[in-house]
């Protein structure tokens, strides 16, 4: 799951019919500092709660379609929850490796 | 699957019902020699991980589904092991772009 910003709404009265009352959202992805990151894009709401302005996340591809009511519907991309609150680690604890890499190479085998 | 570094975590109250009290974490990929790269994911936490712990990731909605139990599941990245030491024999130039990359 990826963060995105919710940007607007789209409504679209002719369409797929088990999409019926699945509401559609304009939303620009950010990367991991939640700074706009690659082109907006087109979001099924599967909370169903979220607005414009509004920090979420979503899920991308085939697990897209299955968040929502009915899973076998053309939807590659899915708002699965709103944020609330991020928290970053900026610490010792992600400055320093916490796992022990070896880099061995034939000379030293 | 990839290593990973929790950097993060993220909490939402207005979730999916797949995603009920699930433990989010925000992990970035690490390249092979172990630094971040900027590729993020938000993951649901299986193995008690925290925020500063080398990780792997499964990236795969299959197994994800699997591993939790749900199906349908809008679930694609879960943490599944906790790393303790990655050896990489026979590496004339390591790249240190992330190895494994989706939307």
């Amino acid at each position: 799951m990826k963060f995105g910003r919710v940007l607007g709404t789209v409504v679209a009265s002719q369409k797929y019919e088990d999409l019926e009352g699945v509401k559609f959202l304009v939303v620009q992805p950010l990367d991991e500092d939640l700074k706009p990151n690659g082109q907006a894009c087109i979001a099924a709401d599967a909370t169903a709660q979220a607005g414009p302005g509004e920090l979420v996340f979503m899920v991308a591809s085939r697990e897209g379609a299955q968040a929502l009511p009915e899973v076998f519907v053309p939807v590659d991309l899915a708002i699965t929850g709103i944020v609330d609150e991020v928290d970053i680690e900026r610490g010792t604890r992600r400055e320093q490796p916490t796992a022990i890499w070896h880099h061995l190479n034939q000379d030293n085998d | 699957m990839y290593i990973g570094k929790v950097i993060g975590t993220v909490v939402a109250t207005i979730k999916i019902s797949h995603l009920e009290s699930r433990k989010l974490l925000l992990v970035d990929q690490l390249d092979l020699k172990g630094q971040e790269t900027g590729y993020y994911d938000i993951a649901v936490d299986v193995v008690q991980a925290g925020p500063g712990d080398t990780v792997l990731v499964i990236d795969e909605g299959n197994g994800a589904r699997q591993i939790l139990g749900i199906d349908p599941g809008a679930i694609r990245a879960v943490i599944v092991g906790v790393v303790d030491e990655v050896t990489i024999t026979d590496v004339e130039e390591i790249a240190s772009e992330p190895y494994a990359v989706s939307i």
